[in-house]
């Protein structure tokens, strides 16, 4: 028989540790779609995933009460409608938007990825009419999530982009004002996006992935945590091992529902992204772990070197157990999105330059941050070319997710609900960088050997 | 096919009996239970077969957890293949 105390571990994994797999999404080529009629293309969209994605909530549903694991979301991604979005040149792209909302509801998702462009090297005329877009597609619809790449390693960073998106992201916060600026919440700017990322807002499903995919999103850092708080007076060696050994339980469970997604739904497996993916609920803070690492708080000196440690210690335990990694896979660092952050930005102890030092060792970038609502559409360029230089430099994946608090101050609070969370608005410094944000151009691709 | 039934809880008398009876109404076999009650927390782990079992395993476990709560103990019902994933390489 099974060993008692592992059944009765994952039991109290799934009660009292929030353990849960985050996520199965199901990527949606949408390149058959492609019509240059726009209201004909929208309608091939709809059906498309209302056919392939009819069974999904209820295939998520059935395994989690078979294994008696909570899977929280039944997500969508769809290729860059930007590429779609080219054969119907001078149309109201707005209308695809519309269209992925409609089929959103109609299955019974709760977020659509692939709002998307990727322009890390110039703009096609879809990526611009996308980009155009996004401030009233994001306001007139739900559950639609839009994601921009705008730099990559191997291409350097669209300067014009990062321009165009310093202003896309406040222009979308303004139209989404009376509701905490939200548009902005579901808006990611990306160095080096994956094609096969599960997670929201930045999930797509990219030009080198089959008709249809099951990607699973894992998460618990709840569990990584309680397992840590088991073992207080370990050497930091002993630390990354406990973290391994979570990480690798976790992401078997996540394999093992990816594999019955597939199974069951008839569509090929991707991959497992193993990601500590935190929620605003007490007990589920990637910030409370490194708290349990021995840092006072989470954004003290030391919180870098703590993340990367858990970072690779995740990615280490995870691999081993899934046959198929990729995505994000990692921790990530969302502020509103986690109690253990919140409560760090609040004491004034985690700080944005703080926050983008960690970007460089944890998997995605500046998450989730709220920012006073008269920040500069060149400041906000400013900051999503720091963290792209982060990402093209190191060859990993860097984003910014922030909103524009408008109206707002500093301290003050915007409250999205749900697992977006919410926080204080937190300090950016207001030294301009207009000048060189309005030059344009192109970073060129960074040289990868003589690393120093 | 096996499931693996959780039950945690108060220790009252007739858990076992409770649970061991719905499992024989659906036809569903145990094969083998361990239980352990520590300071009146009652703990018991069972194996059942699942193999004949006349209802689909979503309404077993659903009419496993309203027994524990008639008892005042959380059930949890799970297929046995979740622990061969999360413990063995």
């Amino acid at each position: 028989m099974i060993n008692t105390n592992d059944i009765l571990e994952t039991i109290n994994m799934i009660q009292n540790e929030n353990f849960d797999v985050r996520t199965i999404t199901m990527g949606i080529s949408l390149l058959d779609c492609i019509d240059d009629n726009i209201d004909k293309a929208c309608t091939k969209i709809y059906d498309k995933i209302c056919r392939y994605a009819g069974d999904l909530v209820k295939t998520g549903e059935d395994i989690s009460v078979d294994y008696g694991i909570p899977i929280i979301h039944k997500r969508i991604s769809v290729t860059p409608i930007a590429m779609v979005a080219s054969a119907c040149q001078a149309q109201k792209t707005v209308k695809f938007a519309k269209a992925l909302d409609r089929a959103a509801k109609e299955v019974g998702v709760n977020f659509i990825g692939g709002y998307t462009a990727l322009c890390h090297k110039g703009f096609s005329a879809g990526d611009y009419a996308l980009i155009e877009s996004i401030p009233e597609a994001l306001a007139t619809t739900e559950r639609v999530c839009s994601s921009v790449n705008i730099g990559s390693t191997k291409a350097g960073i669209n300067m014009d982009a990062v321009a165009k998106m310093g202003r896309t992201i406040l222009e979308t916060a303004k139209l989404t004002a009376d509701r905490d600026c939200i548009g902005a919440a579901k808006l990611v700017v990306f160095c080096n996006a994956p094609e096969d990322n599960p997670f929201m807002a930045g999930a797509f499903h990219g030009t080198g992935e089959p008709d249809c995919v099951i990607n699973v999103g894992v998460s618990g850092p709840g569990v990584v945590r309680a397992a840590l708080a088991k073992a207080p007076d370990c050497d930091i060696t002993e630390v990354a091992n406990i973290v391994k050994k979570t990480a690798f339980k976790i992401t078997r469970v996540g394999q093992l529902v990816a594999q019955e997604a597939s199974k069951r739904l008839c569509v090929p497996f991707g991959i497992v992204d193993l990601s500590l993916a935190p929620t605003p609920a007490i007990g589920d803070s990637v910030a409370r772990i490194l708290e349990e690492m021995g840092l006072e708080t989470c954004g003290a000196h030391g919180t870098t070197a703590c993340l990367a440690l858990l970072n690779d210690a995740v990615k280490k335990g995870g691999v081993m157990a899934s046959s198929h990694v990729g995505g994000l896979s990692g921790a990530f660092i969302p502020v509103t999105e986690d109690e253990g952050m919140i409560s760090a930005a609040e004491k004034g102890c985690l700080t944005l330059t703080k926050l983008e030092a960690m970007t460089a060792v944890c998997s995605v970038g500046l998450d989730m941050i709220n920012i006073p609502g008269d920040t500069t559409a060149e400041i906000i360029s400013g900051i999503i070319a720091d963290e792209a230089a982060i990402g093209m430099v190191n060859s990993k994946t860097t984003a910014v997710r922030l909103i524009p608090a408008i109206g707002k101050k500093a301290g003050e609070y915007l409250n999205f609900g749900g697992l977006l969370g919410g926080g204080p608005v937190m300090e950016v410094n207001t030294s301009s960088p207009a000048k060189f944000i309005n030059r344009g151009g192109r970073i060129p691709a960074p040289i990868q050997s003589l690393k120093n | 096919m096996k499931a693996v039934i959780t039950v945690i809880g108060k220790d009252t008398v007739g858990i076992l009996a409770g649970v061991a009876g719905e499992c024989a109404k659906h036809s569903a076999n145990v094969i083998e239970v361990t239980q352990s009650v520590m300071n009146d927390m009652f703990a018991m782990i069972m194996m059942v077969d699942i193999t004949n079992c006349t209802v689909p395993f979503k309404n077993l476990a659903e009419s496993l957890k309203e027994i524990g709560k008639e008892y005042g103990v959380m059930v949890h019902v799970t297929h046995e293949e979740l622990f061969n994933t999360m413990y063995r390489v």
